[in-house]
């Protein structure tokens, strides 16, 4: 038997498809992918409309899919991210109906509920067999973990793997195996390396990021957290990969061995684990090719699903056995609401991801912001969105100074005790605001472009419209 | 107290505007090397405006000016003089003519802006060997002197040498800085390690610094402040025993005894300088203690 196909379009002639269906895919290409868009070219050839793209990520590669929108192929878009690029159309009202934020870990969820029934899940696989076994630690275009997919490939009604290397079989080491698959297409490339993963990726230089990091790595030195077994997350944004190297050799000196790191792994975080930091890495997606490589060679260097990672009320998820996760913030309010799918202008800019699933999950959720970003103040009195609810981040760590959610008043204590600048948010906030002046409210439009579904399955926040040129 | 100086480019707006959060004792914004002739007047302007807009919390700031040499430095004072900088960096200051040069404008400007006049003090830059040779002369040269400063990268160039880690090379001029600030009663300051990778470096560079007698040193990267504040801080054996010196002295004077002696050694009138400087510094740290000694 060989599930071998012809081409994509005959992949998506014999899944059955039809007009008004849910296709999905991964973003572990992210924005090297060629996938998603060589799917939607041939769904568009093909005359389907009124499709749902269900897509773990959308970055500003996937811009053809504006194209589709226009003309009615797609009319629903659900999405954990979606890039600067791609935002700004959604927030100018393309999409006739509402984009649908859901977490990394709401997402396969809702997928496996039935909330968001998938149709026909479109996989891109760095490598795979005739069988479907398929991985993404191999080939070409390796990209590390498959951890998003996973869901897709157990739920959709019908499983499409699309691959650049196609391998003998049984192929070694798959992430997603033959018994989910029912078709395979091989394809000259799912991507470009270059937009995958970075080949390395790097610490900052910019003093206030590396202000903001020795802090949070202090923070998390005085939180009494940081222990045999400690757990840890964070982002691979440059200050949160500064904190981790702080954090390293504050673990090195002390003699710490902490019990994992989880999440999106960087080559940060693998040289932690290869310096006795952590016993293993919980990979849900990897960010360069140092993480990719130690994915692939060392066994204490795990693949997790998006599931396992974070979905709540299952049955075990990453998150909840999290110490302390140290996230970013586009805007945060003085309820600690924090706020990062827009920019200060409105306009869609990012997603969840992650951020809101971490931060209920960690014992203290850390959130790592300048004060202000150019003329824009990053504190303000009511975020223009609600991405993760205030009662869920425990701190926020600015180069002004920090300040502690007081409902953790033990952790304020143990900082004040550390020697750290404590100060209460609004404080922060008057601080910022003295040097950047209040800014005007932005007008909005009435639509509602965009909903942003909590972990839970909740509303928690509805993005409006923007004008052509705010 | 100026244990650290950060220096902190001119035209860097992100930079200024977060002067304060770095952790330095005092900031140095440089109009000098760090900005391109093309960018000089927008740094300038950057500058001023920042030090008239910004609440520095007790940071103190400086400006590095350009050298008399250049057709920068005056326009560099009129804009920052009315903001009230701490103390101007003259770079480039090989003689003590150089720096009564800048003397005499700022005296000049300070008149026709209606200044408390001789309020802004002068650091001079040493970083030529004709500098080193004349660093008392120039110390010495005007009351606005309030500090020297060792500039090792443009020194070594001078000097035809190769600039390393260890800094043999500026034994010299680190010693002949130190005794000729101290023999005129001004602060001096030692030059920024530049690797901004090596951490250690930077502390041990540092320590070097106070061993030889320097006031502080300067930082070009905020990563190497922690330690510098750390090594020009005074260490708690240190404060326990300014206090211990100075209740001697006291406890001498209530028992109208002339000669103190603490620990074995007779305490002279240096020990109890340095005592009330140690003191003083700890205050400022908020490291002393409540009664007044």
């Amino acid at each position: 038997m060989n599930k071998v196909v012809g081409s994509i379009r005959e992949a998506i002639s014999l899944s059955g498809l039809r007009d008004g269906m849910t296709v999905s895919f991964h973003h572990h290409l992210r924005n090297g992918d060629y996938v998603l868009n060589l799917v939607m070219e041939e769904i568009a050839a093909m005359g389907l409309r009124g499709l749902t793209v269900n897509a773990s990520a959308l970055f500003d590669v996937h811009a053809p899919l504006l194209r589709h929108i226009e003309g009615g192929v797609v009319t629903g878009v659900a999405a954990s991210y979606i890039s600067g690029g791609l935002g700004r159309a959604f927030s100018r009202g393309i999409l006739q109906g509402e984009v649908e934020f859901r977490t990394h870990g709401g997402r396969p969820k809702a997928i496996a509920q039935g909330v968001t029934p998938v149709d026909v899940a479109f996989i891109a696989a760095p490598a795979a067999d005739a069988m479907g076994n398929c991985t993404g630690k191999f080939g070409p275009s390796a990209c590390g973990s498959l951890g998003y997919a996973f869901a897709d490939a157990r739920y959709a009604k019908k499983v499409v793997v699309i691959t650049d290397h196609l391998a003998p079989y049984p192929l070694q080491g798959w992430s997603i195996s033959e018994d989910q698959v029912d078709y395979v297409v091989a394809v000259d490339a799912i991507g470009d390396p270059k937009g995958i993963v970075s080949g390395t990726t790097k610490m900052t230089r910019d003093p206030v990021g590396l202000l903001m990091a020795s802090y949070a790595a202090r923070v998390i030195e005085a939180s009494g957290l940081l222990q045999e077994g400690f757990s840890f997350q964070t982002g691979a944004g440059g200050a949160s990969l500064a904190a981790a190297q702080f954090l390293q050799e504050i673990m090195v000196r002390k003699k710490i061995r902490g019990s994992f790191a989880s999440g999106g792994i960087t080559g940060c975080l693998v040289e932690m684990l290869r310096a006795g930091c952590f016993e293993s890495l919980l990979d849900v997606q990897c960010f360069d090719l140092k993480a990719v490589e130690s994915l692939r060679e060392d066994p204490r260097h795990q693949e997790i699903s998006a599931m396992q990672y974070a979905a709540p009320g299952s049955r075990g998820a990453v998150v909840d056995s999290l110490d302390v996760v140290i996230l970013g913030a586009t805007e945060i309010d003085t309820d600690f609401n924090v706020n990062v799918h827009t920019d200060s202008s409105g306009v869609i800019m990012g997603g969840s991801g992650g951020h809101s699933d971490t931060a209920a999950g960690a014992k203290i959720a850390m959130v790592i912001a300048p004060m202000f970003r150019a003329r824009m103040p990053m504190i303000t009195d009511c975020v223009t969105c609600v991405s993760t609810p205030g009662r869920h981040i425990d701190v926020l760590v600015t180069q002004g100074g920090i300040a502690v959610n007081p409902q953790n008043g033990e952790l304020k204590d143990r900082l004040r005790a550390a020697g750290l600048p404590v100060m209460e948010i609004r404080q922060l906030k008057e601080k910022a605001e003295g040097i950047t002046g209040k800014p005007k409210a932005v007008s909005r439009g009435d639509r509602v472009v965009a909903k942003v579904i909590g972990r839970e399955g909740e509303l928690l926040s509805s993005i409006r419209s923007v004008p052509q040129n705010p | 107290m100026r244990r650290s100086m950060l220096f902190l480019p001119g035209n860097s707006p992100n930079l200024l505007v977060n002067a304060a959060c770095l952790g330095a004792d005092a900031v140095i914004f440089d109009l000098e090397d760090a900005v391109s002739p093309a960018e000089k007047d927008a740094a300038r302007i950057l500058v001023r405006s920042t030090m008239g807009h910004m609440d520095f919390c007790g940071c103190e700031t400086i400006v590095r000016i350009n050298a008399v040499d250049t057709p920068y430095w005056q326009l560099d004072i009129d804009a920052v003089l009315p903001e009230g900088p701490g103390l101007l960096m003259v770079p480039k200051a090989g003689t003590a003519e150089d720096v009564r040069t800048v003397e005499a404008y700022v005296t000049r400007q300070e008149a026709r802006l209606g200044l408390a006049s001789g309020a802004v003090g002068l650091m001079p830059l040493i970083e030529t060997a004709l500098g080193v040779e004349n660093a008392f002369a120039i110390a010495t040269c005007s009351p606005r002197v309030r500090a020297l400063f060792l500039g090792a990268e443009d020194l070594t160039a001078d000097l035809q040498c190769r600039r390393t880690k260890e800094g043999r090379e500026i034994a010299y001029a680190r010693s002949r800085l130190v005794m000729a600030a101290r023999a005129a009663g001004v602060e001096v300051y030692d030059t920024p390690f530049t690797d901004v990778n090596d951490d250690e470096g930077a502390r041990s560079d540092a320590l070097t610094a106070k061993s030889l007698g320097f006031t502080g040193k300067a930082a070009i990267s905020p990563r190497h402040l922690a330690a510098i504040n750390e090594v020009f801080s005074p260490t708690a054996e240190e404060i326990d025993y300014a206090y211990e010196v100075m209740e001697a002295i006291a406890a001498a004077q209530r028992q109208g005894k002339g000669a103190v002696a603490l620990r074995g050694k007779m305490i002279d009138a240096p020990i109890v300088a340095r005592a009330r400087r140690t003191i003083a510094t700890a205050q400022a740290l908020g490291l002393g203690r409540e009664e007044q000694v």
